[in-house]
């Protein structure tokens, strides 16, 4: 019978007690801190770019790991979010606020209302029926986004200039930029491994495996979940907000059901339910992109067929296979 | 606004709405009994548009096009089955959504590879293109109205077939309960197929319905996926009864609303904001309907597992 | 007079045409072990779905220490001490046994909206859960992934995540189920503890065991309770005998 997490996947465990489990998340941080460094001998400008925007994929990713990963929640719709984000900055921009924290600010209370309110009517559901309200609203929001005729609608909207922080033009440096997505995806990484590890995640991830049993104990599964989608509707916001100040651009493209199906697609491919995996995907992911484009513009040709083969044959992923439990 | 115009609006609307059913029926079916989530349904309706406009310049007669797309969208609904969904109906849903995402990357691709990203148009057979006057002084396309009795004809064709016919308990048998149907003795595979067959070949038959009235392009799909889905999660999933319900609701409010929403609105506001906002509005009525729907019955008006 | 712990209304339940509870009556004394038992298809589990709040009666009325929990769903019954175990083994397969028994243990522990910290490493409630797994002869099994166990492990294990929501009165589904006999005894004589501790409602086939456990029995068939009383005289009832028990019971 099918379920809507395939549970056969690796066992879901405490949280990592013994190094080796460290071995793997520890090496993908040191490896994109170094980055910038190594970069000097290359193109730099455009390695740095494209690092950045993977950091960013997998900001977005990680967050969507958290509710599919540990709470079987397949939100088709998390895209959503990431427009959010990237709309908050480029329209408080158009208008002259050009001060990160309150770009950041109205981002993470969009996001907080759009995730409480749509949640809520989402979790009302479950199963299919879940997948697709979720899809569904991530389309509403993608509509929205279309109309805004003021802020570019279709064609999308420039940045006059990067979020200034504390006054500063310091974004406008790609190689402080770097860092701070750097920085703000160790922080979302760190925060979501404790999340996992908490009470709270317990009885999320309880709730994943057997959500009558949980409601037998006395716990309300809806409250629980509800939560977890508004956490991670909100760090996929930030995502989208450093989005927006790396390309410089937002458009309603950034939000459409496709990049959500993709999101799920970086998760699948670097292991669901590992959190650092979703980093993985997404560089793999993006790398992939990047090469296959270079040979053809029909790279999608190539892209969908690899998709298809990842989920009938490689279940745990990239992370899977370099031997990383979740 | 003359009531002439809203009775086009809503002659629109109706039509919409049996192309969603068309497209949504065998959605819900292949929900409902093989519980199997296929995003790729949306190409099955892009592919039969396409198919229509080759055979169609082919052929240069739209009723000969149609005769060999139909077949030909069958055939290549069948294949797909063949090599990718029947190794999906045993896993997860989560599996199945990604593999389908896959193909609908794949086959988006593959249309603008063969017959590049500009859209295709297909010329309305002559002998159904023109107008006839509905109301005093107000045209409505011939066309519009073939595809409305078609899909009446259709509608009525599927709800006789599921209803009256062994096939068709059989069909509402397994959307209810697909092991125990199975653990009484159908061949169940077979039963799979079929259904998978007549949901692709409606989705395709609706796909090359309309090609002469929207732009046949890469992509055409996907829109209508989506509010196909948002129709049988309304309706119910497994239910034909309730894709016909939901897709003809869905028709008219998407088509009313965004007709009606600025003149509304005009009312309470002035007429330049009323224009945006309603603007803005009109393609959000719908997901808010489903939202509503949802909220008071979480498994559609009328879900055929309890 | 105090209030029984457990009181049923006429309690209906019907699927269409189907009726699985017939106009059910039922009250279940302070420390009473009450047994129900009944031919397959007479609607126990489905009673037991209906009072422990994951099914909803048609008509009728649940009271459970004087207040009225028709309407709760089941994690407020729960809450309240109205604890069940399942007829088909309904743990957490890929959490320890240890962890399936905390999380319960965790549930009664203040709040669960807490992000930080590491929870499998609570002390307090480690020392509970482990506490519980012993009585259930658990404890050299606490770590191993509960969907590793075997069939009559996990059914302790149930009994034990149940005991572990501190319950006021234990709704225990078939807690035989597919044990072997040295098991079904382990069971048999914790459940003989228990008995002394709170009230339990028991469904079982194992017709040993409910003579030897029951305080009362009470019969159901086709939804309905055709009898109801100490085991013995449900033992002798011609109408039991012809409908269940059959002419050789001992």
């Amino acid at each position: 019978m099918n379920q809507s997490i395939d549970l056969d996947a690796p066992a879901l465990a405490a949280p990592a007690r013994r190094s080796r489990a460290f071995a793997l998340p520890l090496i993908v941080f040191a490896l994109f801190a170094l980055l910038p460094l190594a970069a000097v001998l290359g193109p730099q400008s455009f390695i740095l770019a494209l690092v950045t925007r993977i950091m960013i994929l997998a900001l977005a990713a990680m967050s969507l790991d958290l509710l599919i990963g540990y709470g079987a929640m397949i939100s088709f719709g998390h895209a959503a979010f990431v427009g959010i984000g990237a709309y908050s900055v480029a329209i408080l921009s158009s208008h002259g606020i050009n001060d990160g924290f309150v770009q950041l600010g109205t981002a993470l209370l969009v996001s907080f209302v759009f995730a409480l309110v749509t949640g809520a009517i989402s979790l009302r559901t479950k199963g299919v029926y879940f997948i697709m309200i979720t899809l569904a609203f991530g389309q509403m929001l993608f509509f929205l986004a279309t109309s805004l005729a003021a802020y570019g609608g279709d064609d999308g909207l420039s940045l006059s200039s990067r979020s200034l922080l504390f006054g500063s033009k310091i974004l406008k440096n790609d190689t402080v930029l770097y860092y701070v997505c750097f920085g703000l995806l160790l922080g979302a990484y760190l925060l979501l491994r404790s999340v996992v590890a908490s009470r709270f995640g317990r009885v999320l991830r309880g709730i994943r495996e057997n959500p009558v049993r949980m409601e037998a104990i006395g716990f309300a599964p809806y409250r629980y979940q509800l939560t977890a989608y508004v956490i991670a509707g909100m760090i996929a916001a930030v995502s989208g907000c450093l989005l927006a100040n790396q390309a410089e651009f937002v458009s309603p493209a950034y939000a459409t059901w496709q990049r959500s199906g993709d999101l799920i697609f970086v998760i699948v491919l670097g292991g669901i339910g590992s959190l650092h995996g979703a980093i993985i995907g997404a560089a793999v992911f993006s790398l992939l992109a990047e090469l296959l484009s270079h040979y053809t513009e029909h790279w999608a040709l190539i892209f969908g067929p690899i998709l298809i083969l990842v989920v009938l044959f490689a279940r745990g992923g990239i992370g899977g296979l370099l031997g990383s439990k979740p | 606004m003359t009531l002439t115009l809203a009775f086009v609006q809503i002659l629109n609307g109706l039509q919409f709405g049996l192309i969603l059913f068309l497209i949504a029926a065998g959605l819900t079916l292949v929900f409902g009994v093989m519980d199997f989530i296929n995003l790729a349904h949306g190409v099955q309706y892009m592919v039969g548009a396409y198919l229509v406009a080759a055979f169609t310049a082919m052929t240069g007669s739209f009723v000969a096009g149609l005769a060999l797309a139909l077949p030909t969208a069958l055939i290549f609904g069948l294949l797909l089955e063949l090599l990718i969904f029947r190794h999906l109906y045993d896993r997860s849903h989560l599996d199945q959504v990604l593999a389908t995402f896959g193909v609908i990357i794949f086959l988006n691709q593959a249309v603008k590879f063969i017959w590049g990203a500009a859209p295709l148009s297909v010329p309305i057979p002559d002998a159904l293109s023109g107008a006839v006057e509905i109301a005093d002084g107000m045209l409505y396309p011939v066309y519009r109205l073939v595809i409305i009795a078609v899909g009446l004809a259709v509608g009525l064709a599927l709800y006789l077939i599921v209803n009256k016919t062994k096939l068709g308990m059989l069909v509402r048998a397994g959307a209810s309960n697909a092991a125990m149907v199975s653990a009484l003795g159908v061949n169940i595979r077979f039963l799979f197929t079929i259904v998978f067959g007549v949901g692709a070949m409606l989705a395709g038959f609706a796909g090359a319905m309309v090609a002469p009235i929207l732009s046949v392009e890469p992509g055409m799909g996907d829109n209508v996926l989506i509010l196909a889905f948002v129709v049988i999660v309304i309706g119910g999933i497994g239910s034909i009864r309730g894709a016909f319900i939901a897709a003809l609701l869905i028709g008219l409010v998407d088509t009313l609303g965004r007709f009606m929403a600025p003149t509304l609105l005009k009312m309470l506001l002035d007429p330049a904001a009323a224009s945006q906002i309603g603007r803005a509005i009109a393609p959000m009525l719908i997901y808010i309907l489903m939202a509503a729907v949802l909220f008071f019955r979480p498994s559609g008006l009328f879900p055929s597992k309890s | 007079m105090s209030v029984a712990p457990l009181q049923l209304k006429n309690l209906c339940k019907s699927y269409g045409a189907l009726r699985v509870t017939d106009d059910v009556s039922l009250e279940i004394a302070a420390g009473e072990l009450h047994a129900i038992i009944g031919p397959n298809g007479a609607g126990k589990t489905t009673l037991i779905h209906q009072i422990s709040g994951l099914a909803a009666p048609n008509s009728g009325s649940i009271i459970f220490h004087g207040e009225d929990v028709t309407r709760l769903p089941m994690n407020a019954r729960a809450r309240l001490g109205l604890v069940r175990s399942f007829q088909i083994t309904s743990i957490l397969p890929r959490f320890s046994a240890l962890e399936n028994v905390a999380l319960a243990v965790q549930a009664q522990h203040g709040s669960s909206f807490s992000f930080f910290g590491n929870a499998a490493a609570e002390a307090d409630l480690n020392d509970i859960a482990m506490g519980l797994l012993q009585r259930f002869g658990l404890g050299t099994r606490a770590l191993v992934p509960a969907g590793q166990m075997s069939h009559g492990e996990k059914r302790q294990l149930e009994i034990a995540i149940a005991l572990a929501a501190k319950p006021k009165l234990l709704l225990l589904d078939e807690p035989l189920a597919g044990t072997s006999h040295d098991e079904s005894q382990r069971l048999i004589n914790t459940l003989q503890e228990l008995r002394r501790e709170l009230p339990i409602v028991l469904i079982e086939h194992d017709m040993d065991a409910v003579f030897a456990l029951a305080d009362r029995v009470s019969v159901l068939v086709y939804g309905r309770i055709i009898a109801s009383g100490p085991p013995q005289s449900v033992r002798d009832n011609p109408e039991v005998r012809a409908a269940y028990l059959g002419d050789e019971v001992v």
